[in-house]
């Protein structure tokens, strides 16, 4: 009979989520990050962030080019790579090394890996780590807001000499020198709020990340505010450890996730020779993804151990 | 918060689209005709006990259950048989629809003699599943009598007007079953968006002992058997039976009826007339007159459709949905007949039934989080495509009940439903291969020794 339904498999209906509106959250949720940067630092944050997300699309929509592959942009993904790759720089930073950092992000961490889903660690975070590999004296040259004061005008706050003559309140409102979207601590927490309302992230792994710092910092007699308000922390908690494809599927991988980043960035900042410890305790705990999946299942409705099981059956 | 650690099993938020839930139901005139296929069950087909040109009433036996696992199937017009075979039997309608003369209420007084009227009845599970009410009733020491009036399928309202328009014999029927049965407790599982018909049964079981009404929150899917078993009495219904076959409500001293199902009993107790007409709810964008209908099982869907006002002017018909959206399955036509556990006909606009393309799967792990059985649904899609038996076991590819969760909640629109019913066909079909050689070989070992044995 010639009648033109379609047929297909259940469920026919679909929830109107979609990879494009929940990369749009994530874009929203920066938005506060970039006002912040350009208010901080002057405009020439905006400058640099559009560079670099104008070039990180680019690189997207030329490589699936050139690849013969589906065009991906629509998705947004991209953008929000942009985006965060940008509020890692300094502000000071030439745009072609941005333009560089947005290459390493999306052809070498996303693309080569197979695209969206595929990639092995978070593109922003690779691409930011190279930078700092590579062009360590522009990725440190901060600039410092007018309006700082002296202890702050001098580096991040991770390497003043006495923490506790910083001002709690110029941490937390993000006057002090550091990249880009690091430094406000109020907006990336309105950024968090966001993206808990709207669902789009669980607050599992931030939370537990910034519980872990906290509690080893309490054991290590350092300054528990100022640890969790200062270097990039927040800004890593909240936009980069929690990349849906760079980090585990179930609460309690979230969980087992959030503490290894606490760990190990309080062991770089505490006992190793870098300031700052967040990028390269995600980009560990990235590694480790796909054993923490295989470790955390759920327990399935009704499950009970194997070697039960076996029992039963003899 | 700890149960969240073991499983999430969220769900999903479906629309609820329950605009037929404050329509009495209408009865549809018997059609011109009706096909009574002889498998509307999980079972043995039925045997057809009559032939071309014999007179039948609306009641009289014209399939008897093909075994214990099986159904009776009746009449649902009165008229001529048209044909009869293994598949179907034919009936022309007389329009009259006379009452078969032999019918008369059951005599039950213990319990055989219910579980006698229960087969009498052709009672199967009418929320969907079709599996013969007898047997799962003849499970021992039932604790808990489970009411599944959860109704958690969008569009669907046939059980909420079954609440409201035969709540007598929903309550009569849950009395049988439980005196007869000796099941102590009763739960009846509503969904929170039926208010009216919480308000309706909480008021009518005030006076029964044992009897409860449990408001179960609205989210896809709490009508699921053992989702239903563990909200409404906090029981699991284990993985595996005793046998190491999958486990059954049994397993966890429950038996789960299905609103609709247990009134079905009560009137064939009152008045012996079986199960011949069903309830569905009619709707979708593409129908003129949605609505409740009261209808001839064997009607054809077209019969069905243009009862209810036909197509819509204007529109194009896009999918015919046989059930609700998240479980129903799409029609390749309207030419099939309603069978006994249809509950819904849904028709939808090309618009409306188009599915937006996948995108790759970003890993978002919302399949995981909705999934109602705690399963793992992106890991078993990619353990399914590396046909990985062992990896499918591990993950319990076989609790999956197909209730379209992680489908309908993945942001990249990935047929991930599908997917999971492939993976367990292959599994299962990959887990009797190996029972069957696992079972010669013992057969060939035990051959072997007698025969080392005479030697």
């Amino acid at each position: 009979m010639e009648n033109n339904l379609i047929v297909t498999s259940n469920p026919h209906i679909t929830d109107n989520v979609s990879t494009r509106k929940l990369m749009g959250n994530v874009v929203i949720s920066l938005v506060p990050c970039i006002i912040a940067s350009a208010m901080i630092f002057g405009l020439r944050a905006l400058l640099l962030t559009a560079v670099t997300t104008a070039a990180c699309v680019g690189f997207e929509y030329l490589y699936c080019m050139l690849m013969k592959k589906p065009n991906p942009v629509g998705d947004l993904s991209a953008v929000v790579t942009g985006i965060i790759l940008a509020m890692n720089f300094p502000v000071t930073l030439p745009l072609w090394m941005g333009i560089v950092g947005a290459f390493i992000s999306i052809v070498l961490v996303k693309q080569l890996f197979g695209g969206l889903g595929y990639n092995f660690a978070n593109p922003a975070l690779v691409g930011r780590i190279a930078l700092f590999s590579g062009f360590s004296s522009a990725m440190t040259n901060w600039k410092f807001p007018a309006a700082a004061v002296d202890q702050l005008s001098s580096a991040t706050p991770l390497q003043v000499a006495d923490p506790s003559a910083l001002n709690l309140m110029d941490l937390f409102l993000g006057v002090h020198g550091g990249v880009m979207g690091e430094t406000c601590a109020l907006a990336i927490l309105i950024g968090f709020v966001w993206l808990v309302a709207t669902k789009t992230i669980s607050p599992a792994i931030p939370v537990t990340y910034l519980a872990t710092v906290a509690v080893m910092s309490l054991l290590c007699g350092q300054n528990v505010m100022v640890q969790l308000l200062s270097g990039g922390l927040l800004f890593g908690a909240v936009f980069m450890a929690t990349d849906y494809v760079t980090s585990p599927f179930t609460l309690k991988g979230k969980i087992v996730f959030g503490i290894g980043l606490g760990i190990i960035t309080s062991a770089i900042r505490f006992w190793g020779n870098m300031a700052e410890g967040v990028s390269f305790a995600i980009l560990l705990m990235n590694l480790w993804v796909p054993y923490i999946n295989d470790l955390t299942h759920q327990v399935p409705l009704g499950y009970k151990k194997p070697e039960k099981k076996k029992e039963a059956a003899k | 918060m700890f149960k969240k650690l073991k499983r999430s099993a969220e769900g999903a938020g479906v629309p609820h689209v329950k605009g037929t839930a404050g329509m009495a139901t209408v009865v549809m005139p018997a059609p011109s005709k009706v096909t009574l296929p002889m498998s509307q069950h999980i079972g043995a087909p039925a045997q057809p006990v009559v032939k071309k040109g014999d007179t039948v009433y609306v009641g009289t036996l014209v399939g008897k259950a093909g075994g214990f696992v099986s159904a009776n199937i009746y009449a649902s017009v009165s008229g001529t048989v048209l044909s009869a075979d293994p598949g179907a039997v034919v009936i022309e309608s007389d329009g009259n629809q006379t009452p078969d003369p032999a019918i008369q209420p059951p005599v039950v007084n213990d319990r055989d003699s219910l579980l006698k009227a229960v087969q009498a009845c052709g009672l199967v599970g009418l929320g969907g599943a079709g599996f013969p009410t007898h047997v799962k009733l003849t499970a021992k020491n039932i604790e808990f009598l489970v009411i599944n009036g959860a109704e958690c399928e969008p569009y669907l309202t046939p059980d909420t007007r079954e609440f409201l328009e035969c709540s007598d014999t929903i309550i009569s029927g849950i009395a049988a079953v439980m005196k007869y049965c000796e099941i102590k407790n009763c739960v009846i599982g509503i969904e929170a968006n039926k208010p009216d018909c919480i308000a309706k049964m909480t008021e009518l079981v005030k006076e029964m002992p044992g009897v409860t009404v449990k408001t179960l929150p609205s989210r896809y899917p709490q009508g699921a058997e053992k989702n239903l078993v563990e909200n409404c009495t906090g029981r699991e219904v284990p993985q595996f039976g005793p046998t190491g076959a999958p486990g059954l409500p049994a397993d966890a001293g429950c038996v789960v009826m299905n609103v609709t199902s247990v009134s079905t009993l009560g009137k064939f107790l009152k008045t012996g007339m079986p199960l011949v007409s069903k309830r569905v709810t009619v709707d979708g964008d593409a129908i003129a007159k949605p609505q409740n209908v009261e209808v001839a099982i064997g009607t054809s869907l077209q019969d069905i459709v243009d009862f209810c006002g036909g197509i819509k002017e204007g529109v194009t018909l896009g999918k015919v949905i046989s059930g609700g959206p998240m479980m129903g399955r799409a029609m390749t036509d309207l030419s099939s007949p309603l069978i006994k556990q249809n509950n819904g006909l849904l028709l939808f606009s090309r618009e409306k039934a188009a599915i937006p393309a996948p995108s790759a799967c970003i890993r978002c792990g919302r399949c995981i989080n909705g999934c109602p059985m705690g399963l793992a649904p992106v890991q078993i899609s990619e353990a399914y495509t590396a046909r990985d038996y062992d990896q499918l076991d591990k993950l319990n590819i076989g609790l999956c009940v197909a209730c379209g969760t992680c489908s309908f909640v993945c942001p990249a629109k990935r047929p991930v439903t599908q997917n999971m019913a492939l993976a367990k066909a292959f599994y299962m079909g990959e887990l009797r291969r190996k029972q069957a050689e696992a079972k010669a070989k013992a057969e060939e070992a035990a051959k072997k020794a007698e025969e080392g044995g005479n030697k």
